[in-house]
């Protein structure tokens, strides 16, 4: 009796273990290369996981979505499901359609479109994923705008579920400019785009680059012109071409991005440029970070981070300073939600906005100078490549936690950024501790709360109860803002 | 001062600080720091991008290798820092390409291993300095024309001589573990492992320069043996260093243990190397510039240990300014001993015999295998073959 106990015991532990693994991973994975891996290993290994999470806890798998996982991580889980929609319990089937839906609702529109596009090349065409795929074409607010841009994939989503549209909208996808005249606006502009190079730059920035082409106009004049076109994310990708060259410069409205992409944009700029204007972007990050914790409160007492700025930190070309960037919008965010708050970096830095990634990884140190601090939580932010020297932090740890601290007077947790493809999960520097992943600080509230999970202290169906709450949580905002879309219609 | 310097006689890390290695895959790499750097005295690299370099060392003599860069060490002799424009703007040598079967192959002439291109500014090529040193090295030949030694070599001399090493990026793992290698802050050297065999020390005067020249081990050339260990393991020796908990008491124990960690993976990575540290050596001075030396060793050449090959720039007061090892293979160091007993008994193939202990047979099959069959007459060679000498 007593082994089948034991046996039951351990499964429930084993499912946790795994889910904790595979949230982990959702929020640091993006499939990318990293500092120490290259992109196809990382891939191969998220996909391995995936299939194991999905094959092996569907209804839990399906409610990760509601977790805040990253966007690549909610894209996979969603196609993922929707191969599979035959495996679904009938009784979960209602609950796992308006997840994905609600998911895919959530996604940046350019993630979307490529997700519903891959619907196409992996041959996946049920009942329930051309309903899905049709409900978010109808529901799109600004759907003409959505064909213009991103005009090709949706042509193929919508011959691949073989959609029948209303007014000008298939005429425009599938014949194009080609036809005479448009009644709507901006089908229109796209047409006469093509005749004309003055058209162009009422179109969004991507459109118009092919075109620009087409009409062999100057890079320059292109770029001085359609500027007031483009997204903040494209006015921050352009802003070292601007650079470049005198005569183009590309406002960019940082103030407005959000806090890591703000820390990352910063990181990116000379040490001079971030001397001189020290005052603003100081600013700036803590005013994104108050924005973040106006929207998911978080009070913390005492704070100490042990934040990590070794050379591992610059990340990789497809991930430039992205660890970096993380300790650093993690640590103004820590600023403001703690009473109290230090840091402690890993290298000599006295000015934590002129931080760059450099030399080794001395985790010990830091943590240390934390512990001495005597706050109520240490949050350290690493890839947990420790090496001078090698396992010192996990020395620290274990003798502190077991014979210095053993009643846990001061709360550890340990954010990596990083994913380890070997592994299928997060390097973690401590047994003892738990380890979280974290790609953007904005994060950093909700993977606090779900710390207990990663250390054990709290069993498997408290953890499906954090999930079945998540869910409820997206569900109850998805349902009133179709609610109110629908109204919109009404009206 | 005295006139004649005095040469090294063991390679000892005075002055520099040995910080834990950094380990990836089967490659250990182990950083040496300095905190008082000599910020007069300046290396750079000079790539050279022709497929072969001649180097001409005397008249009658040349060495021919795969050489893709030399180091040029500038100094000045005032408080300044040293600029570090125009030094890698010299010409060197002259390049040729000659076309031959549809193909050109690019040469590079070069003079000297080690040139003094102007008062401050000094040119070498970095290992083949010691390489060459390694193949000259007893090769000097018979004076007595004993039976054995075919006309030719009477009359010419030895030549050549041949050794043959691997390029650091063939070493399977070598490239990815310099990508992810932390430098630290004063790094000014490293010692790097292969399946924890010293392969190669590497020290330059300051951490700028280290900084520059890092990538630059990948290029450089190691022994047969370091590459066939970087292709048969790919991991290390799980090594650890751990805190006895019994003797922590406090936060300020802790701190005072973390530190004896780093000190004893210090005094462990020296015993790891203890092939190149504090073994005797053999020196030989190559230039003096100012005050500094440039020489070339050879580890005592044991053959029952392992030894290494390299070059060293040591100042006035005996810091190590410039360091680059290489070590030799089991084959390469047997040859050399050879060569070594057979310069002993000047060149007399039976006296060797005798001091080694085996029979004339023996020697000439023994040579024939390490591969100096050419350098005895054909009918020697059969005889002994035959056991009949």
């Amino acid at each position: 009796m007593s082994t089948i106990l034991n046996w039951s015991v351990r499964e429930e532990e084993v499912t946790r273990e795994d889910l904790v693994m595979f949230v982990n991973a959702c929020f640091a994975c993006t499939g990318q290369k990293e500092f120490y891996s290259h992109g196809y290993g990382d891939r191969v290994s998220i996909d391995f996981l995936h299939e194991y999470i999905l094959g092996n806890y569907r209804l839990l798998y399906a409610r990760t979505l509601a977790a805040g996982i990253n966007h690549f991580n909610t894209a996979q889980i969603i196609l993922k499901l929707l191969a599979t929609g035959k495996d679904t319990l009938p009784e979960n089937k209602a609950e796992e359609g308006t997840l994905i839906a609600a998911a895919l609702n959530s996604l940046p529109p350019q993630r979307a479109w490529k997700l519903l596009e891959q619907l196409k090349q992996r041959r996946i065409n049920n009942r329930r994923s051309r309903a899905i795929v049709r409900e978010y074409i109808n529901q799109h607010k600004n759907i003409n705008f959505q064909a213009v841009k991103y005009r090709s994939k949706l042509r193929e989503i919508v011959s691949h579920i073989h959609l029948k549209l209303n007014g000008e909208l298939g005429n425009f996808l599938f014949s194009g400019w080609q036809k005479r005249v448009y009644e709507t606006e901006l089908f229109e502009k796209f047409r006469q785009a093509h005749y004309s190079a003055e058209a162009i730059y009422e179109l969004p920035y991507t459109v118009a680059e092919g075109l620009a082409y087409k009409h062999k106009i100057p890079r320059q004049i292109f770029l001085s012109r359609i500027e007031s076109q483009m997204t903040l994310g494209e006015k921050l990708r352009l802003q070292k071409t601007a650079e470049r060259t005198d005569k183009v410069k590309i406002e960019l409205n940082w103030e407005k991005l959000p806090l890591t992409k703000l820390a990352l944009y910063i990181l990116s700029l000379s040490i001079k440029k971030r001397s001189e204007n020290w005052h603003l972007f100081h600013e700036g990050l803590l005013k994104a970070a108050r924005n973040i914790l106006s929207k998911s409160p978080l009070k913390l007492g005492k704070v100490a981070a042990v934040l990590d700025c070794s050379y591992s930190s610059s990340g990789s070309s497809e991930k430039r300073r992205r660890p970096l960037g993380v300790a650093l919008a993690a640590h103004y965010l820590l600023k403001i939600a703690a009473i109290e708050y230090k840091s402690f970096w890993t290298g000599d830095i006295k000015e934590p906005l002129l931080v760059t990634a450099r030399g080794q990884t001395n985790l010990a140190t830091p943590l240390l100078n934390a512990i001495e601090y005597n706050p109520d939580l240490i949050v350290i932010i690493s890839d947990a490549w420790d090496n001078d020297p090698p396992n010192g932090a996990a020395e620290v740890l274990r003798i502190y936690r077991t014979k210095l601290d053993p009643k846990k007077s001061i709360a550890i947790a340990h954010f990596n950024p990083v994913f380890d493809t070997d592994n299928y999960n997060l390097r973690s520097i401590s047994p003892l501790i738990p380890t979280l992943g974290l790609r953007d600080a904005e994060d950093l509230p909700t993977m606090l709360n779900f710390a207990r999970f990663a250390e054990g202290s709290a069993n498997l169906k408290e953890l499906e109860e954090y999930l079945a709450g998540r869910v409820e949580q997206m569900l109850s905002k998805h349902t009133s803002s179709v609610f109110i879309s629908e109204n919109k219609t009404q009206i | 001062m005295n006139a004649k310097a005095r040469l090294i006689s063991k390679i000892s890390l005075k002055g520099l600080e040995i910080a834990p290695a950094q380990v990836w895959g089967s490659i250990r790499l182990v950083p040496l720091l300095r905190q008082n750097q000599n910020k007069n005295l300046r290396l750079f690299r000079r790539s050279y991008d022709e497929d072969i370099g001649v180097v001409n060392i005397d008249r009658q003599l040349a060495y021919i290798s795969y050489i893709p860069h030399g180091l040029v060490l500038s100094w000045n002799n005032n408080e300044t820092p040293q600029a570090t424009l125009g030094s890698q703007l010299a010409t060197d040598g002259k390049s040729l390409e000659l076309k031959c079967c549809r193909s050109s192959v690019k040469i590079r002439m070069l003079n000297r291993m080690a040139k003094k291109e102007s008062p401050n500014q000094l040119r070498f090529l970095p290992l083949h300095l010691a390489m060459e040193g390694f193949l000259s090295m007893y090769f000097s030949g018979p004076s007595i024309a004993w039976k054995e030694y075919p006309r030719r070599i009477l009359s010419n001399g030895l030549n050549p001589r041949s050794e043959f090493s691997f390029l650091g990026s063939s070493i399977s793992g070598f490239e990815d573990a310099l990508r992810v290698f932390e430098i630290h802050e004063n790094q000014v050297g490293i010692l790097v492992f292969v399946a924890e065999a010293l392969a190669s020390a590497f020290i330059v005067p300051n951490s700028q320069d280290y900084r520059a020249l890092h990538t630059s081990l990948l290029q450089d050339f190691y022994g047969e043996l370091i590459y066939y260990y970087g292709m048969l393991r790919n991991t290390n020796y799980p090594m650890d260093v751990s805190v006895d908990e019994s003797q922590i008491n406090s936060l300020k124990d802790l701190k005072k243990a973390i530190s004896k960690m780093r000190q004893d993976w210090a005094e462990f990575q020296v015993f790891m190397a203890d092939s190149l540290l504090d073994r005797p050596l053999k020196a030989k001075k190559i230039q003096k510039t100012g005050r500094f030396t440039l020489e070339r060793f050879i580890t005592d050449l044991d053959p029952q240990k392992v030894n290494h090959i390299g070059e060293v720039i040591v100042s006035q007061n005996g810091d190590l300014e410039y360091l680059k090892s290489y070590r030799l293979s089991t084959a390469q160091t047997k040859r050399v001993y050879l060569l070594s007993q057979l310069a002993k008994y000047n060149w007399n193939l039976q006296d060797t015999a005798i001091s080694l202990n085996i029979s004339q047979n023996e020697l000439v099959k023994r040579l024939e295998r390490v591969g100096f069959g050419y350098l005895l007459k054909e009918s020697v060679l059969d005889a002994a073959r035959k056991n009949k000498l």
